[in-house]
């Protein structure tokens, strides 16, 4: 059983007023087959975790380690993590002037694989895995991201996840933005590529919505850069109720005990 | 220990922070000792003899950013202006033609700007005549190859006739050391798409001057794809001379190492109801590459309801290159629909390269994929599948060509 292991890591990024410190000491371990939701504030670093897990360059990694079935996965470029089994489906996917998306799926898997997919059961995979996202045909013939709505960014983004078959996927705020609808269109297809092959989940997300359709095993609730509480499901039950104002420097019982 | 939530102070602004500086290439602030002011550039002087026009120094504003010396003998010396070698299979509806110089078409879309293109116009003994028209439309491709390495000039007149459909390409290989004019015209209601296609050797040299007038309810698309040659400077000049009509401007160029690629281009909207877009792309890549655009848009004081755009855009592969982008956008009249420039130079977008690389994809395919679909913006525009399949090919060969260069340096 395959196991992505985050052992205190420490992320700092540089800004116009400095080194920034956003991640303090991250410990987390997932393994195959679980879904951990990853809940906090805005600001808190959730989506610093994800970029430096995936190797975004502007996150300076100052300690720790981040291990796929042991071997460190933070010394690797950012496409060799990809072809090691890691997925990041992003909250802002960018725009790809010129790059169809049918040509930008097929030398993903190409490269993903070692080699080229047999073009026609991999046509056929490609139109089942949109039809079941509910996108149109005419999708695959667009330019990568290029005026895609908010929906169609992130129908795109679990496409990807569903055909690229990662062993764990990191899912950066894909519940934003969407509607109702979206949002079970696109949980659908996390369900789905999970259920195909088993892989790991960590789903970053600031609200409980999404958690209705895609259910964790384990939540944690992330604050000022590192994780302040783990639980199961019923904690995510607790900050749908309680928001995470507890666990926020400036709320009554923090403040009174941090005067000095 | 409570932490006040920090808000950063707003940042002051600077000019220089937002580019909004004076113009590098100069004459554009009045308080400058010798400011003359900036002329309409369709008051630029014009003539078909060369000798009316004053040596030139490589300070004049159309020749300060081009290697001058370099062109010398194109500029002044004696040129070559017999037939050369060119072969155009026969097309249903296009006469090609060898006519004497005092033909009536000669002349018919403009006149020389500079020095060189008067050279090339006096010089000329025999002109290239492209009549183009019929009910279908015309298809035709020319291939010139065998201008040579002896300085030479030549003339070229293609006619779309009233309501013709055509499509033009005129492809450039082989040596050359060649000035030339161009001239289009784009009968009322007929639809020209010409495609200039620059494949010369390594140390060729070639300036062009293309002049179009385009009728009414007329259409010149006109593409010019520049991928190799010492020196090329294309300079097309495009007048929207009758109500309605309207031009679509694109260019490719891709520079390697010690190219310099260039492209003056005018539009000018002359009549009511024309629109105009003006595209050029361009990549740079391996030591002293250079590219020049210069992209003039007037929109003159009878061209009510104008609608224009003109941008460029440079994608920068590698140190040691220099593209200049200089778009310049002159309005007579207000009554538009409206107008608007563009011009952006920069290196690789970081965020595409992680894009494509978190997919697996490694860096130096990702850079080739962000490379064509920068380019092929372009070459969608050709309007030959056959064409654009070939120019995409071309494009990978330059990136794998010059990926090879960086490698070794």
């Amino acid at each position: 059983m395959s196991v992505l292991a985050v052992k205190d890591l420490h992320v700092s990024v540089e800004t116009e007023q400095g080194t920034k410190q956003i991640l303090k000491g991250v410990d987390l371990t997932v393994n195959q087959g679980e879904i951990h939701a990853i809940m906090g504030p805005n600001g808190s670093g959730k989506s610093t975790l994800a970029y430096s897990i995936a190797g975004h360059p502007k996150y300076h990694v100052e300690s720790g380690s981040v291990t796929l079935d042991g071997v460190e996965v933070l010394t690797m470029s950012v496409d060799q993590r990809a072809r090691a089994g890691l997925f990041l489906a992003m909250q802002y996917p960018v725009e790809i002037p010129g790059v169809r998306v049918a040509d930008f799926l097929r030398t993903a898997k190409t490269a993903l694989d070692g080699e080229a997919p047999a073009l026609r059961p991999w046509i056929k995979e490609v139109n089942e895995a949109m039809k079941g996202l509910r996108m149109d045909k005419t999708f695959s013939e667009r330019n990568v991201n290029e005026g895609f709505s908010g929906g169609e960014k992130k129908r795109h983004e679990i496409l990807q996840l569903e055909l690229l078959k990662p062993r764990f996927a990191i899912l950066d705020e894909t519940d934003s933005g969407l509607d109702v609808d979206a949002l079970k269109v696109v949980s659908e297809g996390v369900n789905r590529a999970k259920a195909a092959t088993g892989l790991g989940v960590l789903l970053i997300t600031h609200y409980t919505r999404i958690l209705r359709y895609i259910k964790p095993d384990f939540v944690h609730v992330f604050v000022d850069g590192k994780i302040a509480e783990e639980g199961g499901p019923e904690l995510a039950e607790r900050l749908e109720d309680e928001g995470y104002d507890r666990f926020l420097p400036n709320s009554s019982e923090s403040a009174s005990a941090s005067v000095v | 220990m409570s932490v006040a939530p920090q808000i950063p102070a707003p940042q002051k602004a600077t000019l220089e922070q937002h580019g909004a500086k004076a113009h590098s290439d100069g004459g554009w602030d009045a308080s400058e000792k010798g400011f003359i002011p900036v002329q309409t550039r369709s008051e630029r002087f014009s003539s078909v003899l060369h000798d009316d026009f004053p040596a030139v120094t490589g300070q004049e504003v159309d020749w300060k950013l081009s290697p001058v010396d370099l062109l010398r003998p194109l500029i002044d010396d004696e040129l070559d202006g017999s037939e050369y070698e060119l072969a155009a299979p026969d097309a249903v509806g296009a006469v090609v033609e060898w006519v004497p110089r005092d033909d009536a078409r000669v002349g018919s879309a403009g006149k020389p700007e500079d020095r060189a293109s008067a050279n090339a116009w006096s010089s000329t003994q025999k002109v290239l005549s492209i009549t183009l028209s019929g009910e279908t439309p015309v298809a035709l491709g020319v291939d010139r190859t065998g201008f040579g390495s002896t300085p030479r000039g030549a003339h070229t007149v293609i006619t779309a006739t009233k309501h013709t459909s055509a499509h033009v390409v005129i492809r450039s290989t082989g040596a050359a050391h060649v000035v030339e004019n161009l001239e289009i015209v784009v009968e009322d209601g007929a639809d020209l798409t010409l495609v200039s296609l620059q494949e010369w050797d390594d140390d060729a040299i070639h300036l062009a001057s293309h002049f179009a007038q385009v009728g009414r309810d007329a259409k010149l698309t006109h593409i010019i794809v520049s991928l190799s040659g010492k020196v090329v400077r294309v300079n097309p000049s495009v007048h929207l001379s009758g109500e309605g009509s309207s031009a679509e401007l694109y260019g490719l160029y891709f520079a390697d190492a010690g190219q310099h690629l260039e492209q003056r281009v005018y539009l000018h909207h002359e009549a009511a109801n024309t629109k105009g877009r003006v595209n050029y792309k361009g990549a740079l890549q391996g030591a002293g590459a250079r590219t020049v655009w210069v992209g003039d848009v007037l929109i003159g004081r009878q061209a009510s309801g104008t609608d224009s755009y003109e941008q460029n855009r440079n994608l920068v592969l590698t140190e040691g290159t220099r593209a200049d982008s200089i778009p310049n956008l002159e309005i007579e009249t207000g009554d538009i629909l409206g107008a608007g420039h563009a011009s952006a130079t920069g290196r690789f977008d970081d965020e595409q390269l992680f894009y494509l690389q978190a997919r697996g994809i490694t860096e130096a395919e990702a850079r080739r994929l962000v490379v064509i679909g920068f380019l092929s913006e372009i070459v969608q525009k050709i309007g030959d599948a056959a064409l654009e399949a070939y120019l995409h090919e071309k494009i990978e060969w330059e990136l794998s060509a010059s990926a090879s260069q960086g490698g070794a340096a």
